[in-house]
């Protein structure tokens, strides 16, 4: 047992301070207001603090810590995309992940399972083929390989996925992994505490000052505040936002659904994933199978679970791995995905002087918690976009430069 | 431990022994034992071990709200001991024990509880390099059932069910208002989980005979009216937007549809928080109740009962009237409410200590309960001058009730709490539904049986749209629910949640550590994560909640109840599993003639035709030979087949193509492409004008379904007058190719093949073997050719009639892959393969097929702002050096240039009749240029030199498929 927990045997009182600043009033002034306190939120504002010296930060939320998508995510951490700007992007945040347990004292369970997409279409292996070349070219490991490297690697896969669907090939991506999601958001939300910020939640923004195209002011539930920099990191609820600043973006809001079972002993060391029968799956730390499937593929701004769902998920589930027959569905959710066009993020600065997109990030934007962190504060503090995010910016969607990751989204979507 | 007297309505049947295994020893249960009754009718008490600690654990509430029980049975893992019944020949073990439930190898962690407090996984074992290490461990101990990698693959069919009125739960409550909207008119479906209706009616009696008797009159009632369908055993899982209800039982899943819902759910029974309120034998006085009634099983021979409520009381004399010696009942309250309970239990000798606690049980030499300290207690905090110690083998808790009430939550009810009750009620129910018993607050046998008649009532005016007459409820003023139930211990172990192993102060720290509100708390502590999804713990952490933030538990309120109410197996969910296939009318056509098929979407389609003793690439080679040398025909009936007819028929397609549809004239025909409003290409086509007002054309295999959904959306918004026709699968086709495919066509068809008469991209009808067929002329695969579509029923005719009049000139069929390296040597590309989700047109090449200066089109806007953008990249055709034998590129590998990414190969073939490698890939447009040399990377590194040439590749002028003769 690591010496580390013998003080909370050895200990009267419980030795741990609070995480999170205690809810106080607010300032009638920030630098920065950050809205929405996920794990991008707090992120940027940990790296705002950290990174920046920018500790006059106030992260509002309108419901609590890590409630929204960093919550209801299925956890997958990968970098094998498509296009160089997604490829180089994730894979800044890879390594980020790897060392961030330690950077917060904190245990995310940060584990690399390795991560197969399954093909199982010429027209998917093709694509495969494609996203390992890419990937390779910037150093992340990922590799085209064949039913038996699959085979080998777990099994218990029926390769024939029930005769429907046979498996020709898969992108296997070794650095794949999975983290403790929740945790993330608290990891963030303490650095970001300990360093001045101020965390608000139960705190809902009604409103966005802009005067001559700056932003001047927010309005919360709990009163106003004075600002010239806001980032909206609110997830399922950009448009929302941009409507109080009067942007438009294309994002719009589809659910993404998912469930997980009972705890079982481990068997499954893996993520896959499998475009054609649309579902991916892996094996939480406490035993449970994390399973999710494509986006409903309906517009509709809310977190209802549906019971189609389960049952699609399930079939196809058993035509990969049959023998789950009797595991039993403990629980199902849903959370709300900022849909792009080209399945890329909307990142950087807005055509509102002081208000900066950390949005878009549709079924995939867990991974990037990291990196998204990093470059926001950046961004924000410099009140420019790094050079990470460049093609991620609002006006690639006016000047047809777009940056395509739907050949790289988890499932077809 | 010996089965008790025969009792009316006992689930047992005494006739029938049922013998098995649990843990390596042999056992006799009686038929209609829950395995959890027979065990404990054995003598047997730790039935488990719990997650985290490893603690001996028995029956807590004998009703699936707690996982202490859990089984693996064979294949089948984590089965609720206190609900499933017994059966002959099982053979069980308790789930996470490392050597037996007994003998634990892993108990020692118990001892380790001090340094394993709250979240101590967050707070250690993450040093980058040891944290493999750890994390093999962890996942070595952690889980429960173990899963049986060889477990069929089972398919349990669905069924679906509709109904006027959908009541859950059977108890007195659900089945009066089930009585009450069936004799309204209503049809009516009610379900219970238990293995018979009846509910608490049956089981918490207290002695009171009268009330059982009305229970079963009722139920009888219920099963004899015709208007209503009783399911037992059965679970309503969920409930879904517009009363959608997965009901599961043993053997499958059935989908209700009901018009109204009565949720008649009942209640948790509470567990009481004190030290070692876990230990093997303290069970919830309901689980007490439960074992006596239903399985006829002592549940102890001396008890101790821990009351706040006059259910305590009832339980005390049911446990008198069982045999059991009752040692005290401890009331939490100081000033207990008079009851007939109560006096009845006073004068049966048993001593009612009030504003007395269970400060602490004790376990005997096993780690089963031996004695509790009994204690003055007030608001929770216990006075030990003056406790005593109390042998006993049972303690029942009966301290207060937490609303069933997940699938209220799951419909959307607002909830309010009540003071007085100290429980949830609903405050404002959804359209629909509604609640009555235990549920909705009300507690008295015959005050939920008017409950039930109100609600019943009521969802039957709603679903029948009837003005029925409100039935009235008479007023109650019992406190079912202590609001504190919990008794603080220097040295704790007392147990919140038992599915999780949470004591109080694991709340206390996750407090301090600033989860202090409903949700982080949860996710923290994971308090209500277990399998039984905190059904006896969630109430308890919401009162600490509120205390140790000085809120009411209406401030705190409560987490998001979610699917499922208990855990469904996921071979229920499946079914049967649905794959829609879709097989060509002349699929055994080409199963004869040895095809290899390929998926293509739901379809399948012949790769190539194997011939025995020939190479993959030998057949597909000869069968390219034959369609440029001779004649053959590939079945292309998956493409998509749309027809639009009507006055604006031109008008629409114009809109939804890039070219100009309105000026194709009456027989003629036109490859056109279509695209998204970014101007993405996103299918193509041949189009055919078959009158002034009837179009005809193909969709490729893959776009045909998005294709016509997308027409139907658009002409929706549109309201053209035409009308949209998907005849993907009334139609079929084949294509007939080659330089001697008049002379076979010819014979069978009155449609005159001259050149003059049917010149190239011309589409004409007649019969061909007696079948009305449309034929269009063109040239996809480079050769003299003829598309023929004709109603798919006459498929196989045609191909037959075809396939005998080629004889002589030595026809066959020919493949997919065949058809992609002929249209390749013609430079034809396939939309998706050899375009992306970001292709414009005018990167292909196509800015032919776009006409700009039409009105409007779908993209248009798009495309004119792309125009006059430079291009980023080209699609160009390249061939590889002539006898070029090294490695070949495969689709999709790089073109590299100067160390970056420069483009990708998107198509390659070998091609017999080029002689050489040939293929297209997306290049920058200053390697675009024909004669241009550019390299290609293989997956291993290797650099493949490669030219940019003009396409097509064979046959330059197309000379081959347009008039010569």
């Amino acid at each position: 047992m690591p010496w580390r927990l013998l003080r909370f045997g050895l200990n009267s009182k419980h030795p741990e301070p609070r995480m999170f600043s205690d809810v106080q009033a607010l300032k009638p002034s920030y630098d920065v207001v950050i809205i929405g306190a996920g794990g991008h939120g707090l992120a940027a504002a940990y790296y705002l603090a950290r990174e920046h010296g920018i500790t006059n930060v106030a992260v509002l939320e309108k419901g609590y810590i890590g409630g929204g998508n960093t919550g209801r995510n299925t956890t997958i951490i990968r970098s094998n995309y498509l296009t160089p700007e997604g490829v180089k992007f994730y894979d800044t945040s890879v390594k980020l992940w790897q060392d961030l347990s330690e950077d917060f004292d904190l245990n995310l369970f940060y584990s690399t399972r390795g991560h197969f997409t399954l093909a199982h279409t010429d027209s998917a292996v093709r694509t495969m083929r494609w996203r390992a070349e890419v990937n390779k070219h910037y150093g992340v490991d990922s590799e085209l390989v064949g039913p038996d490297f699959i085979k080998r690697a777990c099994p218990s896969i029926d390769i024939s996925c029930n005769g429907h669907a046979p498996i020709l090939g898969a992108l296997y991506h070794a650095p794949g992994s999975i983290a403790r999601h929740d945790a993330v958001a608290w990891g963030y939300g303490r650095g970001a505490c300990q360093r001045g910020v101020e965390i608000h939640q139960q705190t809902a923004v009604t409103g966005i000052e802009v005067k001559g195209g700056k932003v001047v002011g927010v309005q919360t539930s709990r009163g106003h505040i004075a600002t010239n920099k806001v980032l909206c990191a609110v997830a399922g609820s950009t448009p929302r936002l941009t409507d109080m600043v009067g942007i438009r973006t294309p994002i719009y809001i589809h659910p993404l659904q998912a469930m997980v079972s009972e705890p079982m002993k481990p068997w499954l060391d893996h993520i896959f994933v499998s475009g054609s029968l649309h579902i991916y799956i892996s094996q939480s730390a406490r035993g449970e199978l994390v399973m999710g499937a494509s986006l409903d593929p309906y517009e509709l701004h809310s977190t209802r679970s549906t019971l189609d769902f389960t049952e699609g998920l399930s079939a196809h589930m058993l035509d990969m791995f049959p023998f789950l027959s009797h595991v039993k569905v403990n629980r199902q959710w849903a959370g709300m995905s900022d849909m792009t066009p080209d399945f890329a993020p909307i990142m950087g600065k807005t055509p509102v002087e002081g208000f900066y997109l950390d949005s878009g990030w549709g079924t995939w934007g867990f991974k990037a918690t990291p990196v998204c962190g990093k470059t926001m504060a950046w961004t924000v503090a410099n009140d420019a976009p790094h050079e990470l995010i460049t093609g991620f910016s609002l006006d690639r969607f006016r000047n047809y430069s777009l940056t395509g990751e739907k050949g790289a989204a988890s499932v077809g979507h | 431990m010996s089965r008790l007297p025969q009792l009316p309505d006992e689930w047992i049947d005494r006739t029938k022994l049922v013998r098995f295994r649990f843990e390596g020893r042999d056992y006799t249960g009686l038929a209609g034992d829950a395995v959890s009754s027979a065990l404990w009718a054995a003598g047997v008490r730790t039935l488990g071990r719990s997650f985290k600690y490893h603690r001996p654990r028995g029956i807590l509430s004998m009703a699936n709200h707690d996982v202490n029980v859990l089984l693996q049975d064979g294949q089948r893992l984590n089965v609720r001991g206190d609900v499933v019944p017994v059966r002959e020949g099982m053979d069980l073990s308790a789930v996470n024990t490392w050597g037996g439930v007994t003998a634990d190898r892993v108990r020692f962690l118990d001892r380790l509880a001090p340094f394993l407090p709250v979240g101590f996984y967050y707070k250690a074992f993450y040093s980058k390099r040891w944290f493999p290490l750890w994390e093999r461990m962890f996942r070595a101990i952690t889980g429960l059932g173990r899963i049986d990698l060889g477990t069929p693959h089972l398919r349990t069919p669905k069924r679906y069910e509709f109904c006027d009125v959908a009541v859950i739960g059977a108890g007195p409550s659900g089945l009066s208002a089930a009585l009450a909207a069936a004799e309204a008119g209503a049809r009516v479906v009610i379900v219970d989980e238990n293995a018979k209706a009846g509910g608490s009616g049956l089981y918490q009696l207290g002695g009171h005979v009268a009330q059982r008797d009305a229970a079963l009159q009722l139920r009888e009632r219920v099963a004899a009216h015709p208007q209503i369908r009783l399911f037992t055993g059965t679970l309503a899982a969920a409930w879904y937007a517009d009363q959608w209800i997965p009901l599961v039982d043993g053997e499958r899943m059935t989908k209700l549809r009901a018009r109204a819902t009565v949720m008649a759910s009942g209640a948790f029974e509470q567990p009481a928080v004190f030290r070692n309120n876990d230990l093997p034998g303290v069970m919830l006085g309901s689980a007490m109740q439960r074992l006596i009634h239903r399985y006829a099983v002592q549940p102890a021979r001396r008890a101790v009962v821990l009351a706040a409520n006059a259910d305590a009381y009832r339980v005390a004399l049911d446990l008198l009237d069982a045999g059991v010696q009752v040692m005290a009942v401890a009331d939490l309250r100081d000033q207990p409410m008079a009851c007939d309970a109560m006096d009845a239990v006073r004068a049966r000798g048993v001593e009612c200590l009030a504003g007395y606690a269970i400060y602490e049980a004790h376990a005997g030499e096993r780690g089963e309960l031996a004695a509790v300290t009994l204690c003055r207690v007030r608001d929770g905090i216990a006075e030990t001058t003056g406790s005593r110690r109390v042998d006993c083998d049972g303690v029942a808790m009966s301290t207060g009730w937490a609303p069933a009430a997940n699938l209220l939550y799951q419909a959307g009810t607002k909830m309010r709490f009540d003071e007085r009750l100290q429980q949830f009620v609903p405050d404002v129910l959804p359209e629909g539904v509604f609640a009555c018993g235990r549920v909705n607050g009300v507690f008295g046998f015959e005050a939920r049986l008017a409950d039930g008649a109100r609600a019943g009532t009521a969802a039957a005016g709603f679903a029948l749209s009837r003005e029925l007459p409100a039935v009235a409820v008479p007023s109650e003023n019992c406190q079912p629910t202590h609001p504190w139930p919990v008794v603080a211990h220097p040295s704790a172990k007392n147990f919140v949640d038992f599915d999780e192993d949470l004591q109080v102060k694991d709340f206390e720290n996750a407090v301090q550590e600033g989860y202090d509100n409903i949700e982080l708390l949860k996710r923290f502590t994971t308090v209500g994560m277990g399998p039984s999804q905190g059904k006896h713990s969630n109430m308890t952490a919401l009162r600490l909640l509120a205390r140790l933030t000085g809120k009411s538990p209406q401030q705190v309120g409560t987490t998001t109840a979610r699917p499922f109410f208990h855990p469904v197996p996921m071979s229920h969910l499946a079914g049967r599993g649905f794959h829609p296939q879709r097989r060509s009318p002349l699929h055994g056509r080409h199963a004869a003639l040895g095809a290899v098929f390929m998926p293509a979407g739901a379809w399948e389609r012949p790769e190539y035709y194997a011939v025995p003793g020939k190479s993959r690439i030998d057949c597909i080679h000869d069968e390219v030979r034959r369609v440029r040398t001779k004649v053959a025909m590939i079945d292309v009936g998956t493409l998509g087949k749309i027809e639009v007819r009507g006055p604006q028929a031109a008008e629409f397609l114009n809109r939804v193509y890039t070219a100009r549809i309105d000026l194709l004239k009456l027989g003629g025909t036109r490859y056109a492409i279509m695209c998204d409003e970014s101007g993405v290409l996103t299918d193509e086509g041949v189009i055919a004008r078959l009158a002034d007002d009837v179009y005809y054309f193909t969709t490729t295999t893959s776009g045909a379904a998005n294709v016509y959904r997308e027409m139907s959306r658009l002409n929706s918004e549109w309201r053209l007058q035409c009308g949209i026709v998907n005849l993907t699968g009334a139609y079929s086709s084949v294509n007939l190719a080659g330089p001697d495919c008049r002379k076979v066509l010819g014979p069978h068809t009155d449609i005159d093949l001259s050149a003059a008469a049917f010149p190239y991209l011309a589409v004409r009808q007649g019969q061909i073997a007696g079948i009305p067929a449309r034929v269009m002329r063109v040239g996809f695969v480079g050769e003299w050719g003829y598309e023929i579509h004709i109603p798919a029923e006459y498929s196989p005719t045609l191909w037959d009639t075809l396939m005998k009049a080629g004889e002589p000139f030595g026809i066959g069929p020919f493949g997919v892959e065949a058809q992609r390296l002929l249209r390749l040597e013609k430079g034809h590309l396939i939309v998706s393969q050899d375009t992306d989700g970001l292709t414009h047109p005018f990167e292909v090449g196509m800015d032919w097929a776009v006409k700009l200066d039409k009105p409007f089109f779908v993209g248009q806007r798009s495309l004119q702002i792309l125009k006059a953008m430079p291009l980023k990249r080209k699609l160009a055709g390249f061939r590889l050096a002539e006898g070029y034998t090294g490695p070949v590129p495969q689709e999709c590998h790089l073109i590299i240039a100067d160390g970056e990414i420069a483009g990708r190969v998107t198509s390659i073939y070998w091609s017999p009749n080029v002689g050489r490698h040939i293929g297209l890939a997306f290049l920058p447009p200053d390697l675009a240029a024909p004669g241009t040399s550019f390299e290609i990377r293989l997956t291993d590194g290797a650099m493949v030199r490669a030219e940019v040439c003009t396409t097509p590749f064979f046959d330059p002028e197309d000379l081959r498929q347009k008039e010569l003769a």
